[in-house]
């Protein structure tokens, strides 16, 4: 059976843009079709912003690389449209368990918050994640929006300039030339761009590798996901086994620096280890077989000029805690509406420049917490050994060591503190809520808060009415007028009120709170706006 | 401000010095190292109070500056 990232999806097709005189301008170029660059595609064609997407590949990403994606950028594929056969595809999964030695030192239950659409996590191959973006952008094109993928085009030489850059593409009908307005670069960790444009990602290098076996098996192991510490079938390294859809299973050993990766990647050698972990019994095939290794570093910035960075292309961190594509993708949910505003003349530079300081911060808080789990599960000293088996001994018998057992702190969304473009808060209000968080979801009738948000300024007025549309500015503000007395399960009030009665929010396009007050004014709003722009 | 206890508060000084060597007897290096770990952290949890935490690495990383550089 051919499998799914063995199959073109976007070949190369001769575009006229290789027959004209002259390189022809492109509104938005992206590069890269991966998850990022596919999501920030969509989202620009969703709001009629011309989109060219060019790949040298023609397939999905081979093999199932990230395979856990996390609440947050599920609401944000709600917005991009495409959620739903996500969540239909993927495994849900809330129960874990931590195995240190010969023994289980205990479980949990991620106890997901009742009141929101979404799951905590759901486990999808990134093959699958891909192909439901290209089925969206097939959609999209239906629709007749400008969105565009090239596969089969390789970019080579790259030419910012201070009002467009230029792109020299190479195809199998030999090389072309087009020019952006804006290029977005989205091609990953080796970025081609970044080596191109000679830009700098400095960082951390783990000496480690970690050998990732995906395996198709019917064994009755649990929808859970188990991680070991020092196993007896991978003495003094890690093991990870996780469920993904199709009986597909991740199993990842972690196996030390010295080793000989081509040799260890080989079938005889990867079966036996895989055996002494589910027992000799088990049958399974191998689906696909790799070996990484991982650094933690990012870009210094991640916009230069008219071209901006999104992903593993600006910043790289270990995979234990889901922080790769999970982050990429809010990356490019915070740069989709600033580009749009700043090419309808909306907004300035400075608003582009807002991009760098919320997801260098969000980079910087998903290095750290990749670090910080990188360095418990593979102690770098004696003493940081002793500690780590310190805490899986107690945590087998005492609660309270286990919130120091790290095998990846699971991503959760990044709350913009600090961010320019945050207005006031409000004392008394939640502070899951405060300016710089995403919108926390709630139930709305027979609907969810978070479908009813996103894609342009909103103002929410819970118990406390707002128009139902303004121009402030130049900008159109809509208005969504709730009351609290129709949730009866009390999420929105606990989740947007607090202790208040009353609460204005000032949405932003990415469903990001920008300022909250508890009655409406209209003076107010309009500052805070402004400053939601960069416009001061 | 200061939280961190350094004045005299264990009654039976000796005693508890005493126990705390005791537990350690027969043991390997590594498994005292072990034990040693497992000790902290549990007064470390007890304790709980973040500024006292770093009042007391502080306080337990000076001591052992002063004793490698004697005037």
């Amino acid at each position: 059976m051919t499998k799914i990232f063995e199959t073109p999806l976007y070949p190369y097709a001769r575009s006229s843009d290789q027959d004209a005189a002259q390189p022809v301008r492109h509104t938005v170029v992206i590069i890269g079709a991966g998850p990022v660059g596919l999501a920030a595609a969509i989202d620009l064609a969703q709001q009629d912003v011309p989109v060219l997407v060019v790949d040298d590949n023609d397939k999905v990403s081979f093999g199932s690389r990230a395979i856990c994606f996390a609440k947050r950028p599920l609401e944000i594929l709600d917005r991009l449209g495409c959620g739903q056969p996500m969540v239909d595809k993927g495994v849900l999964w809330n129960l874990g368990k931590v195995f240190f030695d010969e023994r289980q030192v205990y479980g949990f239950n991620l106890l997901p918050e009742d009141g929101h659409k979404r799951p905590a996590f759901i486990n999808l191959q990134q093959y699958y994640f891909e192909l439901y973006l290209v089925e969206r952008v097939r959609a999209l094109q239906a629709e007749g929006k400008a969105i565009e993928i090239r596969g089969g085009n390789k970019v080579v030489s790259i030419d910012p300039r201070a009002d467009h850059v230029g792109l020299t593409i190479d195809t199998a009908d030999g090389p072309y030339r087009i020019e952006a307005d804006w290029l977005i670069a989205c091609d990953g960790a080796n970025s081609p761009v970044r080596r191109m444009m000679g830009l700098d990602f400095v960082g951390r290098i783990f000496e480690d590798n970690f050998l990732i076996a995906d395996v198709k098996m019917t064994a009755d192991f649990p929808t859970e996901r188990w991680f070991w510490f020092d196993p007896p079938f991978n003495r003094n390294q890690s093991a990870l086994l996780h469920k993904q859809p199709d009986d597909v299973w991740r199993i990842d050993l972690q196996l030390g620096w010295n080793i000989d990766k081509e040799a260890e990647k080989q079938p005889e050698r990867v079966i036996p280890r895989l055996k002494a972990m589910l027992g000799e019994d088990v049958e399974f095939e191998l689906e696909w077989v790799s070996i990484y290794t991982f650094q933690c570093r990012r870009m210094e910035k991640f916009r230069h000029g008219r071209v901006l960075f999104a992903g593993d292309s600006a910043h790289q961190v270990s995979p234990f805690g889901a922080r790769g594509a999970n982050s990429g993708l809010q990356d490019s949910d915070n740069l989709v509406w600033k580009l749009k505003l700043v090419i309808d003349g909306k907004a300035g530079d400075a608003l582009l420049d807002s991009y760098d300081d919320e997801r260098i911060y969000g980079a910087d808080e998903n290095i750290l917490n990749s670090s910080r789990s990188t360095d418990f599960i593979t102690p770098k000293s004696d003493i940081s050994r002793i500690f780590r088996n310190a805490v899986l001994d107690l945590s087998e018998k005492f609660e309270f060591a286990r919130p120091f057992v790290n095998s990846g702190r699971l991503s959760v969304p990044c709350t913009y503190d600090g961010s320019p473009l945050n207005g006031p808060d409000a004392s008394g209000l939640p502070a899951r809520t405060r300016p710089g968080s995403p919108a926390a979801d709630a139930p709305l009738g027979d609907g969810w808060l978070l479908d009813r948000l996103g894609n342009r300024f909103q103002l929410v007025g819970i118990n406390s009415p707002v128009p139902a549309q303004s121009d402030v500015d130049g900008i159109l503000v809509e208005g969504l007028s709730l009351e609290t007395a129709a949730d009866p399960s009390g999420a929105l009030s606990a989740r947007y009120l607090g202790s208040a009665d009353a609460a204005v929010y000032l949405m932003r396009p990415d469903q990001h709170v920008a300022a909250r007050w508890t009655s409406f004014d209209e003076a107010a709003v309009r500052k805070a706006l402004a400053t939601a722009l960069a416009r001061h | 401000m200061t939280k961190l206890t350094t004045t005299t508060n264990i009654t039976g000084a000796d005693d508890f010095y005493a126990e705390l060597l005791a537990a350690h007897e027969g043991l390997t290096k590594a498994d005292s190292d072990a034990l040693n770990a497992r000790l902290i952290l549990i007064l470390a949890n007890h304790i709980g109070d973040r500024a006292v935490l770093t009042e007391a690495l502080a306080a337990a990383a000076g001591a052992g500056t002063d004793r490698k550089q004697p005037a």
